[in-house]
């Protein structure tokens, strides 16, 4: 019962996560129409960026604000400096010109950090494990991410839905042409547009730096995560996103978690504990099969009827 | 009579709350010319991506000879002996006109899974293409990339596409559409000709055009038939004067 | 002469270094020539089949470098078990690569451009994934293969000069197969597919079928560039496998030349030693790779087989 909950919140944590990062991903394909390999490297430089400011400054939580300007700025660079050319581009042009940039981070990185990954360590008041059911604990920490994220979701939603900025953001999704008219400068909302997207990777870097080691290359494999999200959820989709990002997270934890039990109740011991890790590994591709086969749309595309 | 050639039956598709065909029924008999007319979203588009199989009706059915291709995709009605014109020119840009109907050509003459020969040095099918692109009128420009050719030249190469299928039924979606005074002119007699060999649904907006040529006409507004016969029955209907000649800016309108 | 175009020459002047390439390195003793050539020929043969499905086909798979590790890995797993003649390793390289293209195809093609781009990426992954929890065989850690495919005194494979021409033969002979294919029937098909999909629809084709056999076709091609890989390195690991590799291969076509018969092989030996290149000039290297892919986007259209042709004109 215990490891059942923990593992439930646990992937209730990483699909928030994976949330940040999708939903950056697929607010900047659905309104700019930009494939953004680099999304990961943002999500990396998030995790150096806090990991480097908390050390100077001495405060987890200055650290952390500081890191989420930094990467907010970041992005608004690159966008001015380089992605800002690739709108209207062929698909193609985005990923190879955003691959560049994954190859000049990663470098970038090592010169500046070094090739040994860096570690983030908590304030001890958010080591603290909390009671949250009658015997039962869970670490402070990922329950602030788990309140964090959920936040953010919910402001990004409003923020979406409900604000002039949103409704631009959402008219600049279906129609560039009509916001162009309206006199709204259309650069600049891309710019800001493109920053959001960066500071909710970097959010989600910095936020996933305590747990895991800050290192090179860290925002790859979790970057191809939100691409399979994004499939799943419906390219453009905010609300998609969320729940495709929550059950990717839930379904790759748990199956981690409990997969191997299961087999080996199946199968003999030493072909469970072979089959396992690859089997485990692989149940996230095999959803997202299994949905190109029912919905190759996605289960949320955003401009259905 | 015998049994036509096309037979729309009961034809309904809608799109939210709109219902786009309405219980749309029509036949056309083997060598007949049928044109289909209607004011601006009358749901003529509608009703071609039925026929032609790019969406599929809510109820209703559509037969071609007898078989029901309803459900058919459009690779299986093209087979059967379907082919169609594009309203708005769709061509394979990067390739040459010649290539353009050869590739239809090649589509009715055995398999293409054929991975080592140079298809462009099949004679059958260079002569089919050839003699296409002669029909329209363009064998002179068979080698032009297609991207390179004139928006009237084009449309006859839709056309030459379309015909290269040797196809029972043909279906033309505003072949006229964007063509000056003289093109115009030049496609009503190219479709004078064409008639003669194959079964042709019209649909078209240029009205001296489809009077000139059509055997019957049915008239589509809000997605319903409100008539179906002749050009003097159909020019002589109330309901079509009221309907769509009356309150409309009257009709013939090239540019 | 007018019939010898720029690219043409470039074109000539590239394939008689590579097949005169052994002899210098004999006459030079420069051994390192050959083995980095070797890694070269390789890799351009994987490219020129991301390029049959890439340039020709329209389909822009992120994923191809899945074939390299399903390739090797046929190679090692069966040496591993005794298995070493190549007349079983090679077709059962082929025949894994076809497998897993016929799968991950028909699942791909269901979608159409960024889905495709991001779910052949998936995929590729998953295998990756999938090779490093293979314990057996070496897990991350990789799989050494200690005997090269035997071909029973056919061609000796441990013989650098044998084996480097075995590999430029590979690579002709796959670059001869496109040329074929991109000319017969099914490669207009295919081409008229990438140019308009529902036109193609409309004169008779259905779409899917032939582009699920050329994305076959060209995985298979992959997965012969997988096994000569294995081969060369002695090692096989799921490193081959890691999307950035998927990447290079991208690039490769890219720079070279998308949906040009020998775009892909200048773009493979033109990438490959800029990266020895700059490599040794600093240890940074991706510092100044990175930029140059983006000014390569930005401004260098048709790769350098369409720079070469403007050469031409202009």
């Amino acid at each position: 019962m215990l490891l059942v909950v923990e593992q439930f919140l646990n992937g209730l944590q990483f699909g928030l996560l994976l949330f940040l990062l999708a939903a950056g991903l697929t607010l900047v394909f659905g309104i700019m129409d930009l494939v953004n390999l680099a999304h990961g490297s943002l999500y990396m430089m998030g995790a150096y960026f806090a990991a480097t400011f908390a050390a100077w400054t001495g405060s987890f939580l200055l650290g952390a604000l500081l890191a989420l300007g930094a990467t907010l700025v970041l992005g608004i660079v690159l966008e001015m400096a380089a992605l800002r050319h690739l709108y209207g581009r062929d698909h193609l042009d985005h990923v190879l010109a955003t691959f560049g940039l994954i190859l000049f981070f990663n470098e970038a990185v090592r010169l500046i950090w070094g090739p040994a990954g860096l570690a983030l360590p908590l304030p001890a008041w958010l080591t603290v494990p909390v009671p949250i059911l009658p015997g039962i604990h869970y670490p402070a920490y990922r329950l602030a991410i788990i309140v964090v994220a959920l936040l953010v979701a919910l402001l990004l939603y409003l923020g979406v839905m409900r604000t002039r900025i949103g409704m631009l953001i959402r008219a600049g999704a279906s129609n560039r042409e009509m916001i162009g008219a309206l006199g709204i400068n259309i650069k600049l909302l891309y710019t800001l547009v493109f920053g959001l997207g960066a500071a909710l990777a970097g959010l989600a870097g910095l936020m996933q730096a305590p747990i895991l080691t800050v290192q090179i290359g860290m925002g790859e494999n979790i970057l191809i995560l939100a691409f399979v999200i994004v499939v799943i959820g419906g390219i453009g989709s905010i609300r998609g996103a969320f729940l495709a990002a929550i059950s990717v997270g839930m379904i790759d934890t748990l199956g981690r978690a409990f997969l191997p039990n299961l087999l080996r109740q199946v199968l003999s011991g030493a072909a469970a504990s072979t089959a396992a890790p690859a089997l485990s590994s692989m149940l996230i591709y095999l959803v997202m099969a299994i949905v190109l086969v029912v919905r190759p749309e996605g289960l949320f595309p955003a401009n259905r009827r | 009579m015998a049994e036509p050639l096309l037979r729309v039956e009961k034809l309904v598709r809608r799109f939210g709350g709109i219902v786009a065909t309405d219980n749309v029924s029509l036949d056309v008999s083997a060598g007949e010319l049928h044109a289909i007319i209607g004011p601006n979203g009358a749901g003529k588009t509608t009703l071609i991506s039925q026929l032609t199989g790019h969406l599929e009706p809510h109820s209703g059915s559509v037969s071609l000879g007898g078989r029901d291709i309803t459900y058919l995709p459009a690779y299986r009605r093209c087979a059967l002996g379907l082919a169609r014109s594009f309203q708005i020119t769709s061509l394979l840009l990067d390739f040459t006109a010649a290539d353009n109907v050869a590739l239809a050509a090649q589509a009715h003459a055995g398999t293409s899974f054929r991975f080592f020969a140079n298809a462009r040095k099949e004679k059958g099918l260079r002569d089919a293409a050839h003699a296409a692109l002669d029909r329209v009128g363009l064998a002179h420009r068979a080698d032009v990339l297609v991207s390179r050719l004139s928006h009237g030249e084009r449309r006859q190469i839709e056309l030459a596409v379309a015909l290269a299928s040797k196809p029972k039924l043909l279906l033309l979606d505003e072949p006229m559409a964007g063509l000056g005074v003289t093109e115009s002119q030049g496609m009503v007699k190219l479709l004078q000709e064409l008639r003669k060999e194959v079964s042709i649904v019209l649909v078209e907006h240029d009205m001296p055009a489809v009077f000139a040529l059509a055997d019957r006409i049915s008239v589509l507004v809000y997605g319903r038939v409100i008539a179906s016969g002749d050009p003097a029955a159909i020019r002589a209907n109330e309901d079509v004067k009221r309907a769509y000649l009356g309150d409309q800016h009257v009709v013939t309108h090239h540019v | 002469m007018k019939a010898l175009t720029v690219s043409k020459a470039v074109t000539a002047l590239m394939l008689a270094g590579l097949v005169l390439l052994p002899l210098y390195s004999q006459l030079s003793g420069n051994i390192f020539i050959l083995t980095l050539f070797t890694r070269i020929v390789i890799l351009a043969l994987a490219a020129a089949s991301l390029n049959l499905i890439m340039g020709f086909g329209g389909m822009m798979s992120f994923g191809h470098a899945a074939y390299l590790g399903i390739g090797g890995y046929a190679v090692g797993m069966l040496a591993q078990e005794g298995v070493g003649s190549g007349f079983i390793q090679f077709p059962v390289a082929l025949a894994a690569s076809a497998l897993y293209g016929l799968v991950i195809g028909a699942l791909s093609l269901r979608t159409r451009g960024v889905y495709f781009i991001m779910i052949t990426l998936a995929f590729a992954q998953m295998a990756y994934y999938v090779a490093s929890g293979l314990a057996r065989y070496g897990g991350d850690d990789g799989l050494t293969v200690y005997k090269r495919s035997d071909f029973s005194g056919l061609i000796n494979l441990s013989n650098r000069t044998q084996f480097y021409y075995l590999c430029l033969g590979c690579l002709f002979a796959v670059i001869f197969l496109i040329w074929r294919i991109v000319n017969s029937r099914f490669g207009l098909v295919v081409q008229g597919l990438r140019s308009n999909e529902q036109r193609m629809q409309a004169i008779g084709f259905p779409a899917k079928r032939y582009q699920l056999v050329c994305f076959v076709i060209s995985g298979m091609m992959c997965g012969l560039a997988g096994a000569l890989l294995a081969n060369n390195t002695d090692f096989i690991s799921p490193a081959v496998m890691y999307w950035t590799r998927s990447g290079d291969l991208m690039v490769m076509v890219i720079l070279g030349g998308m949906g040009t018969l020998f775009g892909p092989v200048i773009g493979a030996v033109v990438y490959l030693l800029l990266e020895e290149f700059l490599s040794q000039l600093t240890e940074y290297w991706a510092l100044i790779m990175g930029p140059l892919l983006l000014l390569i986007v930005l401004f260098g259209r048709g790769g350098i087989m369409g720079l070469l042709g403007r050469l031409n004109r202009g």
